[in-house]
């Protein structure tokens, strides 16, 4: 339980860059398909060899997220999800055909490096670099962007290179954190990974409060835990979650875990 | 050559579906801004439904055959009119002035909801079942090409039911009304139509074309299951984005358009498999360069 | 570009939307510190000339350069970066951001130290954050809003968001500054004070001001030179003395309904 909590630790990088208004609904998926490649050429027990099959998978993983992220960043909300989640299927569909990642039954045999230290470093170093680049007067573009995009793009700050530059962020420990995932499991599938996992992180970074990291830390953690002790009603378990999923956005759409100071601004 | 004619009929037939499909995503868009997801799960209903009334309808009509599948047809869009009207009322309208982001994500959850509870063994169960025949199918010989009487079906129904909504839609009080709201809703508002009620009337319409087309979709299908909607729910959303999202012909024309594509692509060895990949392709790629697709006008924010 | 170019000028600029033409032929300078407005009945044109000087809108015809350069093509943030900067009709601050950040925000376009610095945190980059919050603070204060700092920049009372506005579009260092109807929805002691502001920038930071207001006892008392527009044609340039004269421009005020209005605007100003 630790294990899976952890990992998922590693997810919440994404959005808690005060993200610039948008949702790559299908982002992660690019991301953490490429990794596969890349997360297992160095198939060896060395910690340096993991530490650098991550690394390098959250870069690839990086580099999907530009290809992808920069033409699509000029969209509107809503259409960008569409075609982020996209773009995340035709990734997932590129992989089922491909031989060399394995088709359609993937990669197997992985040895099982993650460990609850390596995952809760690769987790604090996300929450350090995004809370890094977010408190800084260079990081204030990114709630400016994500408030008004108008008036940010009015005050000298350049939206779509935010944007980007978010997406790309975000997809870049998305990619470790497929990585770490993948060497937990020690199988990867492609529709291990289908859009629905997308969903299931966008739904994490909503109830924890769109952009505001503790929130997202927290509903990760619930996330990933609470199915796990809920086995009971494992039948119902999906229908719970649609539930919630349209409960959530009814009643309290800013999430669970944002609170709003005396002085109005946000906690950030 | 022949085959080509042969293909071409499929496509059209296949992209009359589509078409129907579409519509429904296109008007809810046009009148609400927004793409609802769980219109593909509307189809899926609607065939559920159509299984389910048959038994019934058969000691009444006589199945196989047209008059029966007609009254299967009208009484499942009914029904499923009645669940879009539902879902709109507790899903969405209580977001109506929430970002759009909001109402995606919603409707991805009333999408999901539908998909597993249907899927839950107190209630269809994951399995495929067989879809009764509704009408026997037999083979035409038309100008020598082998046409099924299902094909034909489908095409004059698709006809008949757009030129149906074209009426509603250009020559009914109601559909001046949509398409007042489509252009601006708090003028409609201020000029006193309900909005409620139009809006509601959209979801009527769409989820009914939905469950007309997913009757339709399951005569030539191998088998109904929970999930049957999200494959050709996706080539719909895509034809409907493809012919300029909002825009009725539009849709219709995007329909055609995708389910030729389809086919024809079909024949071509190897592609099958990345068919999904290709149907998003064509998606992002619409959106990305003109993403007010074929016919549709593009509208800019005012300042 | 030279020092004989004009600081803004507009030459010929004609924009289309579809079939309606809303703005053609307009032809006007704006000299290095000069404050000028731009007036015109309701529907004049006189925000789609706006939105074309800040990159909005592109025009289908003509040329606008900023001190020689030309600005076609331009996005927003390009424009800023050279040295215009605007206020909203509607205010537009950052909801999420206090009062402090909504400026900080605006600093950025001068800022050197970009996402990389923020990511290794060098000695350079705290001096810059340094210098930045100086910057704000001394800002803040002479508008007044210091003590502010912290509060949810949508918190203040009105005129002090519409100060906080002008403020931010100050921070980007301009060397134009657009003003967008900024006396909207205020009263007359409110206009008084919004007088003295745009008095008060424009002697203090020696800038150009290009207000685009409806009111026209703020018009008169702040502009050196005024500029006018009817049906997406200029009408008249001139001084507030030509234009209160001027009988095209009483003529278009004249045909709506404010033909009263307009007496009793030019008396009172």
């Amino acid at each position: 339980m630790t294990e899976a909590c952890g990992s998922i630790l590693g997810y919440t990088g994404q959005f808690s860059l005060g993200h610039a208004g948008f949702m790559s609904v299908g982002g992660y998926t690019a991301a953490k398909l490429t990794l596969v490649t890349v997360a297992l050429i160095p198939a060896s027990f060395h910690p340096i060899a993991f530490m650098i099959a991550c690394l390098l998978g959250g870069l690839a993983a990086a580099v999907a997220g530009l290809i992808v992220g920069i033409p699509s960043l000029r969209l509107r909300g809503d259409y960008l999800a569409i075609v982020t989640l996209g773009a995340g299927e035709i990734i997932r569909v590129i992989w089922q055909n491909t031989e060399a990642v394995g088709g359609a039954s993937g990669l197997s045999g992985i040895p099982k490096s993650t460990t609850l230290g390596w995952t809760f470093a690769f987790a604090v170093l996300t929450i350090y670099v995004v809370l890094c680049l977010v408190n800084s007067t260079y990081g204030r573009g990114f709630i400016a962007v994500a408030d008004d995009e108008l008036a940010a793009d009015a005050m000298g700050i350049n939206p779509v290179r935010y944007k980007v530059t978010a997406f790309v962020v975000g997809a870049f420990f998305a990619g470790i954190a497929g990585a770490l995932y993948a060497h937990h499991k020690q199988t990867i599938v492609p529709t291990g990974f289908d859009w629905l996992k997308s969903v299931d992180i966008v739904v994490m970074v909503i109830l924890g409060g769109m952009g505001r990291t503790p929130g997202v830390i927290v509903a990760a953690i619930l996330l990933t835990w609470l199915p796990e002790q809920l086995r009971v009603i494992a039948d119902y378990r999906m229908i719970v979650y649609a539930l919630l999923i349209i409960l959530l956005m009814i009643l309290r759409p800013q999430g669970l875990f944002t609170f709003k100071t005396r002085k109005g601004a946000s906690v950030s | 050559m022949d085959s080509f004619f042969q293909q071409l009929v499929n496509g059209v037939a296949l992209g009359s579906i589509y078409a129907l499909i579409a519509l429904g995503y296109t008007m809810v868009y046009g009148v609400l801004r927004f793409i609802n997801f769980a219109h593909a799960d509307i189809l899926m209903l609607g065939a559920f439904s159509a299984y389910f009334l048959s038994p019934a309808i058969q000691l009444i009509f006589p199945l196989p055959g047209i008059g029966g599948a007609l009254v299967v047809m009208l009484l499942a869009a009914i029904i499923c009119a009645g669940i879009g009207v539902g879902v709109e009322f507790c899903a969405y309208r209580p977001l109506r002035k929430r970002p759009n982001l909001a109402v995606l994500i919603t409707a991805i959850g009333v999408s999901l909801l539908i998909e597993y509870t249907c899927q839950h063994r107190a209630v269809f169960g994951a399995e495929t079942r067989p879809f009764p025949q509704l009408i026997a199918e037999r083979n035409l010989d038309l100008v020598g090409l082998t046409v099924s009487n299902l094909d034909v079906l489908v095409v004059v129904m698709t006809v008949i039911l757009l030129v149906v909504m074209w009426m509603v839609v250009n020559r009914t009080k109601i559909g001046t009304a949509m398409r007042a709201l489509s252009f601006n809703r708090e003028a409609a508002a201020l000029m006193g139509i309900d909005i409620n009620r139009v809006i509601s009337f959209t979801f009527a319409m769409g989820s009914a074309l939905a469950a007309v087309a997913g009757v339709l979709y399951a005569l030539k299908a191998p088998g109904i299951e929970p999930l049957m909607g999200i494959h050709p729910g996706l080539r719909a959303f895509v034809a409907a984005v493809l012919g300029g999202i909002g825009n009725l012909p539009g849709a219709s024309l995007g329909g055609l358009i995708l389910g030729l594509l389809e086919t024809f692509a079909g024949g071509i060895a190897g592609l099958s498999n990345y068919r999904d990949a290709i149907a998003f392709s064509i998606l992002i790629l619409i959106l990305l360069f003109r993403p007010a697709g074929i016919l549709g006008k593009n509208s800019v924010e005012k300042v | 570009m030279n020092s004989s170019d004009p600081l803004l000028r507009l030459r010929s600029v004609s924009i289309r939307f579809g079939g309606l033409t809303a703005v053609s032929g307009v032809d006007f300078e704006i000299a290095s510190r000069e404050m000028v407005g731009l007036i015109g009945p309701n529907g004049a044109g006189k925000t789609t000339v706006f939105n074309l000087i800040t990159g909005v809108y592109q025009p289908t015809e003509g040329e606008i350069e900023f001190c020689g350069q030309s600005l076609i093509g331009l996005k927003p943030n390009a424009l800023t970066r050279l040295g215009i900067a605007r206020t909203f009709q509607n205010i537009r601050l950052f909801p999420s951001l206090s009062v402090f950040d909504n400026v900080r925000a605006a600093m950025q376009v001068r800022n050197p130290h970009g996402m990389l610095s923020a990511l290794w945190r060098g000695k350079s980059f705290y001096s810059g954050e340094n210098a930045v919050e100086k910057s704000v603070m001394e800002l803040l204060s002479i508008f007044h809003l210091e003590r502010m700092r912290s509060d949810a920049a949508t918190s203040l009372p009105y005129g002090a968001q519409r100060r906080l506005e002008i403020v931010r579009a100050l921070a980007t260092q301009p060397r134009l500054l657009l003003l967008d109807e900024p006396a909207a929805g205020m009263n007359p002691a409110e206009k008084e004070e919004l007088k003295e502001l745009i008095r008060f920038i424009h002697e203090k930071f020696e800038i150009g001001i290009l207000l685009v207001e409806h009111d026209m006892d703020v018009v008169m008392g702040v502009c050196e030179r005024i500029v006018v527009l009817e049906y997406g044609k200029m009408i008249a340039d001139g001084s507030p003395e030509e234009i209160r004269d001027h009988p095209a421009v009483i003529e278009a005020y004249l045909g709506n309904e404010d033909e009263d209005d307009w007496n009793e605007e030019v008396a009172n100003a």
